[in-house]
């Protein structure tokens, strides 16, 4: 079930062009408005694309040659081609679980093979099926307005995967739930996703390592990232993907003594390192290995920046102060200490050997 | 639940509670007036009398035929309205809720120049043998023309508060247009049809202007029961009393059944949260 999917929506700046291998998982990752949704809905056919064409596996979802903005509708019609959702065997699972409020759970999870023309004894037998792996079988009987957020959403991921799709569209899955029952479900998706072909779009890096190969980091609607998960969290080329993998991102120029930043400081790296001259780089900095001080310390072995504080936000039992470059995690006593507050300069410093540095 | 709820604030002003009370005596007073002048003593002869029962038969007879009708155009015009866009979409409701405003007795004479001998598609009916006007399929047409806008109405409003998200839901399970609205949208605004249907049949039940115009009053085919307490009135006002009242007992009773209805497909509560 290969899938290919390329197409543009000029009213949203809808620009993304995207190959997935047969049992592949991608997590779709972006901030709001970058077009997520838009991309799951082009691809379930909910919307219409202005050009473009999306294959499954052979079959065409979707083919609008670019031309046809100028053209007469009526010849457009019989040059571009659309499938209408139900017969794209593509099964779109939402934040809310959206199970039908006046069927029982067991005639929810038997309404897509029910559809497809199965007759009611084998598609009960395959409700239950589904049911039996999704953990929720003694739940058949219930309707969903007597269900927990998890449960529903155990039953919506059943019903789903009941419907036999080619593909699987998941948009943020667990972000309507609680997050005492996040984990169990995000491990039953973990399980049922292992050989699927699938979507996931999602706020939470953990769901991007724990459930998929690739990732695909999307800002108004274009492609910014994509690649194996762990290259594209451990080393981030947008702040919007560092920001995700809660690292510090400096993007820069290497040059003969180290690497250059866009904001004019120098940064040295790890020695050993070797990076071409002139070439686009990234150093990647956890935010716990920074450190704050008011003066600025005479330490020729570290990386010093200036920075001017923008907020700081208590994150456990640490504190994190974020300023125009770097951020750092710190004690309150530090915080104390040094009497930090918003618009304070400080300087930030760190390790050569704590950072990560790598070619864009 | 209705009932105790003494603990939320309702800071409804004291003159709004008179005028209030005022507006409910201005609709219960005539009911109660009329109650009184019914003649207890003749009650049940004046109401099975040979006309009066024809006219109550006619008349349940024809708002049911009506309120089907209803029900089998307005579900698909209401889900056009609701669901699709097109081009002259709000004239097209406008246009389709007019007989809401329209005086009945206009409605009736519209009717006739459309299904009467010499009407726009009567003359073609009557050269098939088929004769509409001042016939019970009259009575029908009129009550469907004037109840129509009611059940579209209300059904539009359901589809539009329920939403698509159900639908796109039940469409990428791979359930076909047909089978969406059958399986998943009917049954969510199953209590808005129910309500609806109800109000049509109580407006049907209660038609006269157009009826009369396009269907005459003739005995047992095309007087219903509001014309019969129209022509008793003149003769036994004791019987135009009389049949009145029944004429409320039957509305009540089906805007109570439909209430039942309604609570019975508790289910939508569950939908809302």
């Amino acid at each position: 079930m290969t899938f290919t999917f390329a197409a543009t929506l000029a009213e949203r700046g809808f620009d993304v062009e995207l190959t997935i291998a047969e049992g592949e998982t991608v997590a779709l990752l972006g901030p709001n408005g970058a077009g997520k949704s838009t991309l799951l809905n082009l691809i379930a056919g909910l919307i219409r694309p202005d050009s473009g064409r999306a294959v499954l596996d052979d079959r065409v979802l979707f083919d609008v040659p670019a031309d046809a903005q100028g053209a007469r509708a009526a010849s457009n019609a019989i040059r571009s081609r659309w499938m209408p959702p139900h017969a794209r065997g593509v099964s779109l699972l939402a934040q809310d679980a959206l199970l039908f409020p006046h069927l029982t759970v067991l005639d929810n999870v038997a309404f897509g093979p029910r559809s497809a023309g199965v007759h009611r004894a084998e598609a009960d037998a395959r409700a239950h099926g589904w049911l039996r792996r999704v953990d929720a079988a003694e739940l058949s009987a219930r309707k969903p307005g007597q269900l927990s957020g998890g449960q529903g959403q155990r039953i919506a991921v059943a019903r789903a995967l009941a419907s036999d799709p080619g593909l699987l569209l998941l948009d943020e899955p667990l972000a309507a739930l609680d997050v005492s029952v996040a984990p169990a479900i995000r491990r039953m998706l973990r399980d049922v996703l292992a050989d699927r072909t699938a979507v996931i779009v999602t706020h939470d890096v953990l769901d991007a390592f724990t459930l998929a190969d690739r990732v695909v980091v999307l800002e108004a609607g274009r492609i910014v990232d994509i690649g194996p998960t762990r290259q594209v969290l451990d080393r981030p080329s947008t702040q919007f993907a560092a920001g995700l993998a809660a690292l510090n991102l400096l993007l820069g120029t290497a040059s003969a003594y180290g690497i250059r930043t866009d904001a004019g400081s120098h940064v040295a790296v790890p020695v050993g390192q070797s990076l071409p001259e002139g070439a686009r780089v990234g150093v990647a900095i956890r935010p716990a290995l920074v450190s704050v001080s008011a003066t600025e310390p005479f330490d020729p072995a570290l990386n010093i920046l200036p920075g001017v504080i923008i907020d700081l936000e208590t994150r456990g039992d640490l504190i994190r102060v974020r300023t125009d470059h770097l951020a750092a995690d710190v004690t309150p006593g530090v915080v104390a200490d040094l009497d930090l507050s918003s618009g304070a300069r400080v300087w930030l410093a760190f390790r050569p050997t704590d950072a990560v540095a790598y070619l864009l | 639940m209705p009932g105790r709820r003494s603990s939320s604030y309702a800071g409804i002003p004291g003159w709004v509670v008179i005028v209030a009370v005022i507006g409910a005596a201005f609709v219960v007073l005539p009911l109660a007036a009329m109650i009184l002048r019914v003649n207890w003593a003749e009650f049940i002869p004046l109401i099975t009398s040979e006309s009066s029962v024809a006219a109550l038969l006619l008349s349940l007879r024809t708002s049911v035929a009506a309120t089907a009708l209803c029900i089998v155009l307005g579900i698909p015009m209401a889900v056009v309205l609701a669901r699709a866009e097109f081009w002259g979409q709000k004239v097209l409701r406008s246009l389709v809720l007019l007989p809401l405003v329209l005086p009945p007795v206009v409605g009736g004479i519209a009717l006739l120049y459309t299904f009467g001998r010499r009407g726009l598609l009567g003359q073609s009916f009557e050269m098939l043998g088929v004769t509409i006007a001042f016939s019970t399929t009259a009575v029908v047409l009129a009550q469907t023309f004037v109840a129509l806008p009611f059940l579209v109405l209300s059904l539009e409003g359901a589809l539009r508060t329920v939403g698509t998200r159900y639908e796109a839901v039940g469409a990428t399970l791979g359930a076909r247009p047909t089978t969406v609205l059958r399986r998943i949208t009917m049954p969510l605004v199953l209590p808005a049809l129910i309500s609806g249907a109800v109000l049509s049949f109580a407006r049907a039940l209660g038609e006269f202007g157009a009826t009369l115009t396009f269907a005459g009053s003739l005995q047992g085919v095309t007087r219903t029961l509001p014309l019969e307490i129209y022509l008793q009135r003149e003769t036994d006002p004791d019987a135009a009393v009389a049949l009145s009242l029944v004429l409320v007992i039957v509305a009540v009773v089906v805007v109570g059944l439909a209430h039942q209805a309604g609570e019975f497909t508790g289910f939508r509560r569950g939908a809302s949260s």
